[in-house]
């Protein structure tokens, strides 16, 4: 066993050694042998992803530990099995994004988008019409979202300000918040939405639903992943600009607004961004505080309201007497709230790049 | 040429300059210190209303009235109808992890380690997307895709591995099972753990690592030794994190699986699916009277205390991550533990990083060797 080991260890410079690229090679190989394989008995293309997979991590394995030693045919090993971890983290993104997509795109117009869409019976002839189209949702979303951007962001903003500017290091009540935003941040959404209901129907009485009591349970979920992200923005800014600024004589209040929050601006407008990209399809807690309508109401403190998040969601849940267009206009909605997702993170990532503090690159 | 003035005695720039602060500053400081304040009462708000409301289900005779009938017919008390649901909620998240946490972990290796330099920035950001999808998409896709997609992999697994507990049973026909949640579970949690471990791994002392491959470790070798014994306890507090986001995922699980408030290990089965908490609430709360809803209202505080501990667990656990007191004493900061911070530091460090040269922790490429600790 030792002179084994000896061996190894006094070769490890002069042995033989693997050509530069065998791992490509060997993926090569596989997807070849993969292929042919599963092109005889049926073609599936995740079964030819995961013996492609399979038989590159054995061959590796097993080629290098005949030509090679041990060691490096465990580190060849790991190295294959990390990536192939990697690829296998972005087939849910794929998959996710194309399926929306393509099933979301059927459903997708102008049309769709600003009609209201619902379930009407005329009373005289019992007729039921349904009608396909998300503008309560729409409007809905943009209001609760609103409400809830307009509450949080100074309530987050200024306590990052307390956290990073005001408070001693080490002072109990900079600790205290700390740790209470890192125990917000881990609420369940859901229970947010408790909160909310539970709040309301104590001081609105029953029937209590509707768009304001949403917001507020959305400003829980909000509110610490502003004051983080606005936190982590301020302590970015360097010291040596506050202490300039308080050396020519200015007073902490223009220090804070006029150099710490300027230079800090795009930071902090990305986080805010960010922010309401996270929260605007949040579905729990707007389904229980605000619970759902098909009928228009854009009167956010009284009534039920409805999301794209959760017309997504009844569409599946409870569908109406067309149940294929119900799950159409769910997953219409879907849609419509990924491409507002992916707006808000592209204007995130534009005002990151236009709001460059100028003269300091 | 401006000529300068001296000012003169009791002018009113003379008196700033003794004077206490201006209103401006007294009304700044106020409000910051109020918001502050603020977070604690939304935070004590939650655990008083949630009392409040549930207080009365908590209380009541479940075997007459309102609670007698309907979803929460047939259990003595509350707590009958929240142990399943309690139990329900752990097993689906341990599943969920189960499948999530090595691949989440196996990504921020990848990204940190062994991904060329000039792109890792990039994975972690498509990594970090993941974190942006709404949880309503993941659910409509685990309802179109990975239901379908699992059953196969089911009757496989019932057929030939049905003598363990969580295999066996009626397998589901239609895919609505504990399996498929927790694959979807899985998927979100992804990440979360993937972005704290990927920071941790990076903070690793450079040293430690160079030691190593000085020594002729292998990379693999390199990061057992080095890297893990550093990032241990990170990693536990990151799946910790993991756990609290799966424990409260509500939608997607609601809609995806059948459900019945059993004390159930089944994974494939039609009708033998544990329920878990938030995605009861969901599916009864609109169609609930007061009682009932109190009652789900007093799961939702079980959930709240569930999760506030898991979280208080992983913030305790990252405090101790890595090297000696001295050194976590110095460090102060702990890694950004949660993706949406994450996600804007990888946004908008770049413009930023002219006033911190070292560069923001979520840039691999623009860290300097051999200094852990970064923002100090």
């Amino acid at each position: 066993m030792s002179a084994d080991t000896a061996r190894t260890a006094s070769n490890s410079f002069t042995a033989t050694r693997l050509p530069r690229l065998i791992e490509l090679y060997t993926a090569l190989g596989a997807l070849a042998v993969s292929g042919i394989v599963i092109a005889l008995i049926g073609w599936t293309t995740t079964g030819f992803l995961v013996l492609a997979a399979a038989l590159y991590l054995m061959l590796t394995g097993v080629v290098s530990g005949v030509v090679e030693n041990r060691r490096k045919a465990v580190d060849r090993l790991v190295r294959g099995l990390v990536t192939v971890a990697f690829l296998l983290a972005l087939a849910p993104l794929v998959s996710t994004l194309y399926e929306v997509i393509v099933r979301g795109w059927q459903a997708l117009d102008w049309n769709f988008i600003f009609t209201t869409g619902g379930t009407i019976i005329d009373p005289a002839t019992m007729k039921i019409t349904n009608t396909i189209g998300a503008w309560q949702a729409v409007i809905g979303t943009l209001e609760i979202t609103g409400m809830a951007t307009l509450i949080s962001v100074p309530i987050g903003i200024l306590t990052a300000v307390f956290l990073v500017e005001y408070s001693p290091p080490g002072h109990w009540m900079s600790r205290t918040v700390t740790f209470l935003v890192d125990v917000m941040t881990g609420i369940p959404s859901i229970v947010a939405g408790l909160f909310a209901f539970a709040l309301f129907t104590l001081v609105v009485g029953p029937k209590a639903f509707s768009g304001f009591s949403a917001s507020i349970a959305l400003c829980v979920l909000m509110i610490p992943t502003v004051v983080r992200s606005s936190e982590e923005m301020l302590k970015l800014v360097s010291p040596e600009l506050r202490e300039a600024s308080y050396a020519l004589g200015v007073t902490k209040f223009t220090t804070i607004v006029r150099i710490v929050l300027r230079t800090a601006i795009a930071g902090l407008i990305t986080g805010v961004m960010l922010a309401i990209a996270r929260v605007i399809g949040e579905t729990a807690p707007i389904f229980i505080a605000a619970s759902f309508t098909n009928n228009f109401n854009g009167d956010l403190f009284s009534g039920a309201m409805q999301t794209l998040p959760v017309m997504a969601y009844t569409g599946y849940k409870f569908p109406s007497s067309d149940i294929p267009a119900s799950l159409q206009s769910a997953w219409g909605a879907a849609l419509l709230l990924v491409i507002l997702v992916v707006i808000l993170n592209l204007i995130a990532r534009l005002i990151a790049w236009a709001f460059k503090p100028k003269g300091l690159q | 040429m401006t000529q300068y003035v001296a000012p003169r005695p009791g002018s009113s720039g003379a008196r700033r300059l003794v004077g206490g602060p201006r209103p401006s500053d007294r009304i700044f400081r106020g409000l910051s210190y109020g918001s502050a304040a603020l977070i604690m009462v939304i935070l004590a708000g939650v655990a008083v209303f949630l009392i409040i409301k549930a207080a009365p289900a908590i209380a009541a005779s479940w075997s007459t009235g309102d609670l007698a009938s309907g979803t929460t017919a047939g259990y003595a008390n509350f707590w009958a109808y929240s142990g399943p649901l309690i139990w329900g909620t752990l097993w689906m998240s341990f599943i969920g992890l189960l499948i999530g946490a090595p691949v989440a972990v196996g990504i921020a290796l990848f990204i940190s380690h062994y991904a060329p330099r000039s792109l890792a920035g990039i994975l972690g950001y498509l990594v970090d997307l993941l974190a942006a999808v709404p949880s309503i998409i993941f659910g409509l896709w685990g309802i179109a895709v990975i239901r379908p997609y699992l059953l196969p992999f089911s009757h496989f697994l019932t057929e030939y591995l049905g003598w363990f507990p969580p295999f066996g049973g009626q397998v589901s026909t239609t895919g609505s099972t504990v399996l498929a949640g927790a694959v979807v579970l899985g998927v979100m949690v992804l990440p979360i753990i993937t972005s704290i471990t990927r920071e941790i791994f990076l903070q690793t002392p450079r040293l430690h690592e160079e030691a190593a491959l000085a020594l002729g470790a292998t990379k693999w070798e390199t990061v057992r030794l080095a890297v893990f014994p550093y990032a241990r306890s990170g990693m536990v507090s990151a799946i910790l994190l993991g756990l609290g986001r799966a424990l409260g995922e509500t939608m997607a699980i609601a809609l995806i699986i059948s459900p019945s408030i059993v004390f159930s290990v089944a994974l494939l089965t039609e009708n033998q699916n544990s329920q878990t908490i938030a995605a009861n609430i969901a599916v009864n709360f609109p169609e609930s009277n007061d009682l009932p809803r109190a009652g789900l209202i007093g799961t939702g505080l079980m959930l709240f205390v569930i999760s506030f501990a898991v979280n208080f667990a992983a913030r305790w656990i990252v405090g101790r991550t890595g090297g000696s007191a001295k050194e976590r004493r110095s460090r102060k900061i702990a890694p950004p533990s949660d993706a949406a911070s994450i996600l804007t530091l990888d946004v908008a460090a770049s413009p930023l990083e002219a006033l911190e040269p070292r560069g923001s922790s979520a840039h691999p490429e623009g860290q300097e060797p051999s200094i852990p600790e970064l923002r100090d």
